[in-house]
């Protein structure tokens, strides 16, 4: 992993890392102002999504591929905490 | 053939990247919770697992994590998606921009006002009887 195009690739991962902080800036406005429950619920999913994405470019930039096992826990631990938060909301919302 | 690699990771990267950004605008400016989540879970699907793609064509090793990794996005964020989406309809999540009748009438029960705006704490007929 000597370099892509002349750039180091540590560099290069960690600007790409910078770009990224845009959508988790977006997705944690909404999961703050989001006017319901639901939506914050979905700026979560969508956070997580995020996060994994942030994991696999730490991976690369630090050189470590231990970061991508983080991804994966992650991915994992969002669909169980989904499949919480979504039945969290179906018992609090169906009328008899 | 570790160029081509390097090159096809980046472009992965970079789209990954792009869509993200997409799905993270989506979730912002899009009117309600359902609408929202529409643009949450395809192009925030696709880009997480893009950008993994990448990062594992780029530094050859931790193949088989990022397969994992890849297998597990695409296998549960639709689940999950679909999940808190039935859930958001039956708590009585705002909805807007309906265009004809709700085609769900009838078949899932649904809350007239979203959770935020009871004043019962959320508890359902039956709890209130007892």
């Amino acid at each position: 992993m000597s370099g892509l195009f002349g750039i180091d690739v540590p560099v290069l991962a960690s600007v790409l890392l910078v770009v990224l902080a845009v959508p988790l800036a977006l997705a944690a406005y909404r999961m703050v102002t989001g006017p319901g429950y639901a939506d914050r619920f979905v700026a979560l999913d969508m956070l997580t999504a995020v996060a994994v994405a942030f994991a696999a470019l730490t991976a690369l930039a630090t050189g470590s591929s231990a970061f991508l096992d983080v991804g994966l826990g992650l991915a994992l631990i969002n669909f169980v905490a989904t499949c919480a938060v979504a039945a969290f909301l179906e018992r609090k919302g169906g009328d008899e | 053939m570790s160029a081509v690699l390097d090159v096809l990771g980046l472009l992965a990267i970079l789209v990954g990247i792009v869509f993200l950004i997409i799905a993270a605008i989506g979730v912002v400016r899009l009117p309600d919770a359902l609408q929202r989540m529409h643009g949450a879970t395809k192009a925030g699907t696709l880009g997480a697992t893009l950008v993994v793609l990448g990062v594992a064509g780029i530094s050859g090793q931790g193949l088989f994590t990022a397969g994992l990794t890849v297998l597990v996005l695409l296998l549960t964020l639709p689940v999950g998606a679909q999940l808190l989406g039935r859930a958001a309809y039956m708590s009585g999540a705002t909805l807007r921009d309906l265009h004809g009748p709700d085609p769900l009438r009838g078949i899932l029960d649904r809350r007239s006002l979203p959770l935020e705006e009871r004043t019962d704490g959320g508890r359902s007929a039956s709890d209130r009887k007892a």
